[in-house]
């Protein structure tokens, strides 16, 4: 079996067993196996844009070189990491002066730019082929309506991600077709959910999270699918009758390993 | 514009990386900010009050704490001026100094559910303290 070097991070660990969970298990079931990375540190959960910022991206420097010593690609789950390894990466390889910095200060464990980061969700289009995914199916999720979320952060900064048309983004619901279920397209799939600031303003959270899923429900969908925690609370503290669930969850569902079939 | 304020734009423009020269003003990024409503100054107007050094308002104000870091006002503006690394620069510039953090952990438990994942509390944290 194929061996992926893995990210999980902070609340993987936690509030979004989940996540993991079926991320794993559902790889096993496709042919690869998610190897967690050695001594992993919380990405941060969020991107710090600014040049002079460095401690805050030694962590994700640290995992981007470990997938570099070892198999090139580092594989994330969550929304928020991906985002920020991503973002980590791009400026260790377009930003000499703070690469410089990075690297005189980790010594042992240099970053020279040559890691793949990838989403789980883009090693199931590329690596495996979601026509691969589809021959795997044994639950097919025929006839529910499923609406992708992507929020922010799988999608932007574009230049940065490359994951798909941040605008008009097709990969989650070629995923939802793969798993016979069929995808529900809403405006508000790409727009955010209030993010952190659920902290310490919540009815700025729930505004932008109401949105969303009135958005998602007036187009038909019954589901709502994310990749992020941070997502899937904000919706979730604020939904009425649309589902939330986690999209490595409908593929383990798909892929009968989730374990509660029979139910 | 004093020194001590021309040391402090220099300061944002440089970490930032962003050129407030490029900018048209046409306000898609502030039309297209989903923080609009809770933001006393919107993207657009950090990008010309930087520019005209007029940021004492810009740190003052509680619109640093409601960006959402959702890049839109970034991957939408048709210049690519990324106002949103300018709201983050201002916050820097305030949060840096002693005992200005907007958040700190002890502040934290009042403000948590028991569903709060991680990555909200190390979020708010990373953005609203040093
Ligand atoms: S979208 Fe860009 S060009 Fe238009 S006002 Fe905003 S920063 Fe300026
Ligand atoms: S990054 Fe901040 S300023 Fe830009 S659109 Fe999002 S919330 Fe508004």
């Amino acid at each position: 079996m194929k061996k992926v070097a893995y990210f999980p991070g902070c609340t993987l660990r936690t509030k979004a067993k989940d996540l993991d969970k079926y991320a794993k298990d559902s790889a096993n079931a496709l042919g690869f196996s998610l190897e967690e990375i050695e001594n992993w540190q919380c990405c941060g959960g969020v991107f710090t844009t600014s040049k002079d910022e460095i401690a805050t991206k030694l962590s994700s420097v640290r995992a981007l070189a470990y997938a570099e010593k070892n198999n090139q690609i580092l594989l994330t789950v969550c929304s928020a990491c991906h985002n920020v390894i991503k973002q980590t990466d791009n400026a260790m390889r377009n930003d000499s002066e703070f690469a410089s910095h990075v690297n005189n200060y980790l010594k042992d464990e240099t970053y020279h730019g040559t890691a793949r980061v990838m989403h789980y969700l883009e090693y199931l289009r590329d690596e495996v082929g979601f026509d691969n995914v589809a021959q795997k199916v044994v639950n097919s999720l025929k006839g529910v309506k499923i609406g992708a979320y992507y929020g922010c952060l799988l999608l932007r900064p574009n230049s940065v991600m490359q994951m798909d048309d941040p605008e008009n983004p097709r990969i989650i619901e070629d995923l939802i077709k793969a798993l016979g279920a069929e995808p529900v397209i809403y405006p508000y799939r790409n727009e955010c959910c209030g993010g952190y600031v659920a902290l310490e303003d919540a009815a700025s959270a729930k505004k932008k999270s109401v949105s969303v899923l009135e958005s998602a429900k007036q187009a038909g969908a019954d589901i709502v699918v994310t990749a992020c925690p941070l997502c899937k609370y904000n919706l979730e503290k604020n939904a009425s009758d649309v589902k939330v669930v986690y999209f490595t969850e409908l593929l383990a569902q798909a892929l009968g390993v989730k374990g509660d079939e029979n139910e | 514009m004093n020194k001590e304020t021309s040391k402090i734009r220099d300061e944002i423009i440089r970490s930032s990386g962003v050129n407030p020269k490029k900018c048209m003003r046409c306000g898609k990024c502030t039309a297209t900010c989903p923080a609009f409503d809770e933001m006393e100054y919107h993207p657009h107007q950090f990008v010309y009050m930087v520019e005209n050094g007029d940021i004492e308002p810009l740190m003052q104000s509680k619109s640093l704490y409601k960006c959402l870091t959702c890049f839109a006002c970034v991957d939408r503006c048709p210049r690519g001026v990324e106002p949103a690394k300018l709201v983050e620069s201002v916050r820097l510039a305030v949060i840096r100094k002693q005992g200005a953090n907007h958040l700190t952990s002890d502040d934290i438990p009042a403000l948590l559910d028991e569903d709060m994942p991680q990555q909200a509390i190390v979020s708010a944290l990373r953005k609203y303290s040093k």
